[in-house]
């Protein structure tokens, strides 16, 4: 405990040191850097302790505030988010103090790694603390400073929008989070985790509720999730990267441990999970799909994984309640495994896609292309990321949805659902995700990277500085590693899913022999796979070996001047899929063809806005402001009023004590 | 002995997927009235490709060298995890078929990159058109083992294919027809066949799968032809060994038996080119959505 403590007080004196010293140049970036990096590695040590074994550390002191009280764990299941949250952090810092380099003259670098550094000691605080108080503070914290950090380019319009919009959003979030810890406290008489026990069932059906809506903002579940595409495309990529690939995890967590608080689920809780799983995940990449703007891409996607992991946790909590062990522990261990890969390769794709429009100045996707000879390892990392998102062996994204898969195919066996329909709708949908996420990142890294380039900026693209190479690769091999050794990875959820599901040690082993022995034969399938193609590879050497081969134009039906100008684009791409679709998105398309003999200038142009957003959250909060513009002349300005109204308050809650 | 066994079983595959090629031409061939080319034909077309050299897209990257053997290598693993007339595996544990749909997917994420690397428009529109409808066929696939699996009570192939017999007919009979009819519309769209792809047109603004090899020559495109073969045969042999399960007449009689199923798929796939005309792109879709639904139905239904 004292180590993890230690780690907080340098991350935080890194970020002050940079607060202090941010005029100079080059000193915030290093401080900054440096203080999350020693920081993050001090404080992961007591996590990968209590992770492989070592018993929970606990620390309590007691405070002045009522109901509260510092009180922090670290058991096996903070352990485990800790843990991503760290590693993604310390190794966006380390990008970062690359990436901030080119604001050097233009921002003062010193707030923006207060903040950064801030927003980790925010989320290790969350996963950490034991208080309903102490966790609203630590939340508070990672939101606020979140969205200093999203308003980094203040001076842009759009960006001031979307802080805005994301801070409306994370406080009708944390609304509901009071509420929660309110009725929470009411019950229990206490705010400490451990005291609270035996809720009746209506009010934590109450509490569940609750916890969907709060948490599910900040994790962003359809359609809860406007904040998202607005948000990741504005901070600086490695702060996108943070937000994307462990912030929002937080929401996760928070429900997680909502669930280990709340006593044995119902039955329509899993579904629910389950049904809000399959809605983001499946809207969240069609949304992507009809993106142009690389980062807005990423963040719909976003959308999509925490959809996945949803969905397995609604799983594992559907086998607790229907008492089928392999169930729960295949959806737990998948969606929690989830958690952290998609960390990595989410984590990995911002700070490939910050690269990108940072040597390039654009993300928007049209205006790209070919960049892969220019920027080949941040292509080759990009590359790599996108094979992990859309779920394929033998990277670390088909891990855990392979987990999620065998659940529901045993689940059925085992457990028998009471209906064939959900499970094909999982099935279906799950299936439906992989193929559209295919779809969505073919389209993104090969119109990006591939092909001729389409705009000058993209001609121009140089590879990136050391610090973000060194990044983007570091988390690459990641992908690459959490794919391979998922057998052993895989272990380390043992510890959480006793926690959750309540099963003794020795069940939770003995199932997760099961996914484990399925994860071996991924595996090994996997190393045939990559002893094949090595194969191939050196054969197509050898076959090619002393033969013709050149280089021509591309062949173009005999066409013998093709122009980047013929190249397929994103939205064309795209465009068989989101016709088909076009239902659900919406979008709006803007056309003049060409006419006549000889033509003038045609366009086409598509927008897809967000439909939760334009048919669900606009025409709210349309309602709310006229309904609060009634009360308008309770607003004067004048500061000895608002001090007669506080009085006011209070007199009148004396009053009704009395 | 077992693992000369094991290693048959990837091998059979290996060695017969282009005869599959070479039987559906033929047939088509007869259909017309024509001669037709000799059955082997397919494999003189891979050596004659093997043997050449290569021309690559200038605008091209590794990308487009990488595709061909990635596709190829992924279809080969695909040929370890599932066995054929009743042969052991090299590869079996529980979920090995949904790590076998997933394969085709790393396969279909290469080829499609490849494409777009060669920065054609033909191939940007072959591309996009393999990503909707392969996006569509995943789930009919997925589904499709899903009710198998369920009505098996079993998650690998190894254990799948053993407890299907011919007493599935009077039991589940229709469940098994629709299953039939829904990996029979997968295998069509997957292999790029009629009617939802036509692999006679080279040059037509309709065409899917052989618009993304435009730009690949010599081995390369040699790989591609191959894996398109093998991939053609691995879907037809969990099509036929679900649908028309022989077994127990000893394993060479198995085997064959299973060879013959495979050879008659080709032949029906060969009819089914001659008689019907490809679909106009927007059908495709209702296509695959109607045989997801049929599978559904045949979930309800085991």
């Amino acid at each position: 405990m004292a180590l993890f403590l230690l780690g907080l007080a340098v991350i935080f004196s890194g970020g002050l040191a940079s607060l202090l010293w941010g005029r100079k140049p080059g000193a915030a970036d290093g401080l900054g850097a440096a203080g999350a990096v020693a920081g993050g590695v001090i404080a992961a040590v007591p996590a990968f302790r209590i992770l492989l074994g070592a018993p929970a550390a606990s620390l309590q002191w007691n405070w002045n505030i009522p109901y509260g009280s510092f009180y922090i764990q670290i058991d096996s299941l903070s352990a485990f988010f800790l843990i991503p949250i760290i590693g993604l952090s310390v190794i966006a810092a380390v990008y970062g103090s690359d990436y901030l380099r080119a604001y050097r003259d233009r921002k003062n670098l010193g707030v923006a790694w207060f903040f950064y550094n801030l927003l980790l000691i925010g989320m290790m605080l969350v996963v950490v603390a034991r208080n309903g108080v102490l966790f609203l503070i630590a939340w508070e914290t990672m939101s606020l400073a979140s969205f200093f950090l999203v308003t980094f380019e203040y001076e842009k319009p759009m960006v001031r929008r979307a802080g805005w919009i994301y801070l409306i959003a994370m406080h009708i979030g944390t609304a509901f989070l009071i509420v929660f810890f309110l009725l929470l406290g009411r019950h229990a008489g206490s705010l400490n985790f451990d005291a609270i026990s035996g809720v009746p069932s209506s009010l934590a059906s109450a509490l569940f509720l609750l916890a969907i809506v709060g948490f599910g903002t900040k994790a962003g579940f359809m359609p809860l999730h406007v904040w998202l595409p607005y948000a990741h495309p504005a901070a600086p990529s490695h702060v996108s990267a943070v937000m994307s690939g462990v912030m929002i995890k937080t929401g996760i967590y928070g429900l997680v441990r909502t669930l280990t608080i709340l006593g044995p689920p119902q039955e329509w809780w899993c579904w629910t999970l389950i049904a809000i799983g399959a809605v983001s995940g499946i809207a969240g990449v069609l949304f992507a799909l009809a993106q142009h703007d690389l980062k807005r891409l990423l963040a719909y996607h976003s959308v999509e994984n925490i959809g996945i992991i949803t969905l397995g946790l609604g799983l594992g909590l559907l086998g607790v309640n229907m008492n089928a062990p392999t169930l729960a522990v295949l959806g737990f261990a998948g969606g929690l495994f989830h958690v952290v890969n998609h960390a990595v390769f989410k984590g990995l794709l911002f700070l490939g896609a910050g690269s990108v429009i940072k040597s390039c100045g654009t993300g928007q996707i049209d205006a790209l292309g070919g960049i892969i000879k220019r920027m080949p390892w941040t292509a080759f990392a990009f590359l790599t990321g996108s094979i992990a998102i859309s779920g394929l062996p033998p990277l670390n994204g088909f891990a855990s949805e392979f987990l999620i898969y065998l659940g529901v195919f045993r689940g059925d066996i085992d457990a028998g659902f009471k209906a064939a329909i959900p499970e094909l709708a999982i099935i279906g949908g799950l299936a439906l995700i992989g193929g559209l996420a295919l779809a969505c990142f073919t389209k993104a890294f090969g119109i990006i990277f591939l092909g001729h380039p389409r705009s000058e900026a993209a001609e121009r693209a140089r590879e990136a500085g050391w610090g973000m190479r060194a990044a983007t690769t570091a988390l690459a091999v990641l992908c690459v590693l959490l794919g391979l050794l998922s057998p052993l990875v895989i272990q380390s959820v043992k510890g959480p899913i006793s926690l959750i599901s309540g099963f003794d040690d020795e069940l939770a082993r003995v199932v997760l022999g099961y996914a484990t022995r399925v994860l071996i034969g991924f595996v090994s399938v996997s190393a045939v796979l990559i002893a094949v193609t090595a194969f191939f590879a050196v054969l197509r050497r050898r076959l090619l070996r002393g033969r013709s081969v050149r280089r021509a134009p591309t062949w173009d039906c005999g066409y013998a001047r093709p122009t980047p100008k013929m190249q397929y684009t994103a939205s064309s791409f795209a465009q068989p899929l989101t016709d088909l679709f076009k239902i659900f998105l919406r979008s709006k398309k803007d056309v003049s063809l060409p006419e006549g003999l000889f033509p003038g200038r045609s366009h086409f142009h598509t927008d897809t806005k967000d439909v939760s957003e334009e048919y669900l959250h606009e025409p709210a909060f349309e309602w709310i402001t006229s309904f609060l513009g009634k009360f308008k002349w309770l607003q004067h300005g004048r500061l000895q009023i608002y001090i007669l109204y506080i009085a006011l308050t209070l007199l009148a809650l004396l009053i009704w004590k009395l | 002995m077992t693992i000369l066994l094991k290693l048959l079983n990837t091998a059979a595959g290996l060695a017969f997927a282009p005869l599959l090629i070479g039987v559906i031409n033929r047939t088509k061939a007869w259909c017309a009235g024509r001669t037709g080319p000799p059955l082997l034909q397919p494999y003189h077309d891979l050596r004659k490709l093997f043997r050449k050299g290569a021309v690559y897209s200038e605008s091209s990257s590794w990308i487009l060298r990488a595709g061909p053997v990635v596709g190829l290598s992924a279809v080969v693993t695909a040929a370890t995890i599932i066995p054929f007339g009743g042969l052991p595996v090299l590869l079996s544990f529980n979920g090995d078929l949904i790590l076998f749909a997933y394969l085709f997917g790393l396969a279909r994420f290469f080829t499609i990159l490849m494409a777009l690397d060669s920065g054609s428009s033909f191939e940007g529109m072959g591309a996009s058109r393999e990503a909707a409808f392969s996006a569509l066929a995943e789930p009919v696939l997925l589904l499709t083992l899903a009710v198998i699996a369920k009505y098996t009570g079993q998650i690998s192939f190894s254990k799948i294919f053993p407890a299907i017999d011919f007493g599935y007919w009077p039991k589940a009979g229709p469940a098994f027809v629709l299953i039939g009819l829904a990996l029979l519309i997968v295998f069509l769209a997957e292999n790029a066949r009629i009617p939802v792809d036509d692999p006679n047109t080279h040059l037509e603004l309709t065409m899917i799968h052989e618009a993304m090899v435009l730009d690949h020559s010599g081995p390369d495109l040699g790989m591609i032809h191959y894996a398109a073969a093998v991939k053609m045969w691995l879907l037809g042999a969990l099509l036929t060994q679900i649908i028309v399960p022989v077994r127990g007449g000893g394993r060479l009689a198995d085997v064959a038996a299973a060879l013959l199923a495979m050879m008659l798929l080709a032949a029906v796939v060969g009819l089914i080119e001659s008689s019907m005309a490809r679909l106009r792109l927007q059908r495709v879709p209702q296509l695959l959505v109607g045989a997801a639904a049929l599978s559904i139905l045949a979930a309800i239904l085991v």
